[in-house]
């Protein structure tokens, strides 16, 4: 088992043993696949397209259930899990998207907003998080703006803002920078990191070597033709801006 | 509920596009249809058990004597004779301007003063009602009684001639039913297809909200809450134009003194089923919004 974090198994956030994923009849795209990730702790996931990251990142946002192997969150089996009880895990982890997937009818605060509104707390309860989260992501002018009149780079701070509002123990993202200029996308990394520091696991998904370069104690996992490509294990320990 | 309540903040995470979507039409003409079919058969089933009633026990005697004289004095004596008769309730002998009234409708003079008709050699009728009971006893002893006070005359029980027409009126008012079901059918249909289309449409939004956290539950009691406003507007609108249809329809009526088609009415009762028939319509399509999305949202992790 690939332990991609510096303690092994006990006390790990996710374990992932031996799993594979398959579409349909069709090959597995994802094949044991087996790592740990420690709480607190912050992981690039990186590979060549189609490598199988972003099915891999559904497993762990809990969009997709893999076809074998074991896959425990937060110390709970998730592949014999009864379908009702999955949105509770779901509010522990925030989701951002390469593509932002923000609801194009709401503003950026109700955007924000709707994971607290989803999880019952009030509206009095709910208006000064979501002012600092807009005021964390510099977009307090912009509160009510739609997110068809933002920007691509407002549009993924509205997208990260709504993905920690709920503070989530774990925070996955998908190519997060993938549509956005280089200088958005140090800011994007600045707020993971800051994230990271107030205690949520954060996996990214990126191509980016230079963005992987940036953050201290990162680790990497790195993912060829949906296997872990970690043969020898010199990627597993040291922090990812030595490689 | 038939309507969830849903905190004003979440309604948002739908498009507020009322009655926008075919959806609230197609569910109006359906409502109207529906209740036009509801109150045919609801009246014509009325009439039906009117003219049940009426015919059942009733007969009337046809005395053809060719002596004006005997024939009044025929019918005079069978009246006053079957009147004293323990199974008898009623013997009516009908009038002469009235037989002549009812002809002048069919032969073109309306007030029966026509000298033609008068002319007419008409028979003499006594209208005979029974008690209630054993309707085949009595009208045996009703024949044996026309016998012996008017040789000849004919017994002619309501049951033969109308009867058929009654149960043409009972079988309308099941067709009537039938249209009804299929309409109830088709609107629970249409309500399928929109609650499936609107989970096609919405898919982006409805799988974001699964990945928050949201629960299958939270999210049918958003698109139930929509899909029950729409389909309450189509029905409130088809219930209006099928309400003023039948109030049209019920006023023109009201002019018809025909004996039988005065027959057919609504009645309180059906007024009642009439008005409850859209709101059982609004619960039936909550309730099958609502188990279709649940249904389709287990589909989707």
């Amino acid at each position: 088992m690939t332990d991609a974090g510096p303690g092994r198994g006990g006390g790990a956030m996710v374990e992932f043993d031996r799993v594979g994923l398959r579409y349909g009849p069709d090959a597995e795209v994802l094949a044991d696949i087996s790592f740990n990730l420690q709480p607190g702790s912050f992981y690039f996931l990186t590979g060549p397209s189609g490598a199988g990251k972003t099915s891999l990142l559904k497993m762990l946002y809990l969009a997709q259930r893999p076809s074998r192997g074991l896959v425990r969150l937060f110390g709970e089996d998730l592949v014999h899990m009864p379908r009702h009880r999955l949105p509770g895990f779901r509010r522990r982890i925030g989701v951002v998207f390469q593509d932002f997937r923000l609801i194009p009818h709401l503003s950026a605060r109700d955007n924000i907003a709707l994971p607290l509104r989803i999880a019952g707390v009030s509206e009095a309860d709910l208006s000064g998080p979501v002012g600092e989260m807009l005021s964390w992501i510099g977009l307090d002018e912009r509160a009510h703006a739609f997110p068809p009149t933002l920007s691509g780079g407002e549009q993924q701070r509205v997208a990260i803002a709504r993905a920690v509002i709920a503070r989530p123990q774990l925070l996955v993202a998908d190519e997060p920078t993938g549509n956005v200029d280089p200088e958005m996308a140090m800011r994007l990394l600045g707020l993971f990191e800051a994230l990271n520091r107030l205690g949520t696991t954060v996996v990214v998904a990126t191509h980016d070597i230079h963005l992987i370069s940036r953050i201290d104690n990162a680790q990497m996992m790195r993912l060829e033709k949906g296997r872990l490509a970690d043969p020898t294990g010199a990627l597993r320990y040291p922090p990812a801006n030595k490689i | 509920m038939i309507i969830p309540r849903v905190p004003v903040q979440h309604r948002r995470l739908l498009p507020d596009r009322r009655l926008s979507g075919p959806t609230p039409w197609v569910i109006a003409i359906l409502m109207m249809l529906t209740l036009l079919a509801a109150g045919a058969g609801v009246g014509l089933a009325r009439a039906a058990n009117n003219i049940g009633d009426a015919i059942a026990g009733r007969v009337t005697v046809q005395i053809v004597t060719a002596n004006p004289v005997t024939r009044a004095e025929q019918a005079a004596a069978l009246r006053r004779q079957a009147q004293a008769q323990p199974y008898v309730r009623a013997a009516r002998q009908v009038g002469q301007d009235e037989l002549l009234a009812t002809l002048g409708q069919w032969l073109g003079s309306a007030g029966g003063d026509d000298p033609v008709l008068r002319s007419l050699p008409l028979p003499a009728l006594v209208d005979v009602d029974f008690v209630g009971g054993n309707r085949a006893g009595q009208l045996s002893q009703l024949r044996t009684l026309v016998a012996e006070v008017a040789p000849g005359a004919r017994v002619i029980p309501h049951a033969e001639w109308l009867g058929p027409v009654a149960r043409l009126i009972r079988s309308l008012a099941w067709v009537a039913a039938g249209l009804v079901l299929l309409m109830t059918l088709a609107s629970g249909a249409v309500v399928i297809m929109t609650a499936r289309a609107a989970l096609g449409t919405h898919y982006a939004t409805i799988e974001m909200l699964h990945l928050i956290g949201a629960t299958d539950r939270q999210i049918t009691r958003l698109f139930q809450r929509r899909i029950a406003i729409d389909t309450a507007y189509g029905i409130a609108l088809g219930t209006v134009v099928a309400a003023a249809i039948i109030l049209l329809i019920g006023w023109q009526w009201s002019g018809v003194t025909s004996g039988l088609a005065a027959t057919a009415s609504l009645g309180p009762m059906g007024w009642v089923l009439l008005l409850a028939l859209p709101l059982l319509a609004i619960a039936l399509a909550a309730l099958t919004a609502r188990l279709t999305l649940l249904s389709a949202l287990k589909k989707i992790l």
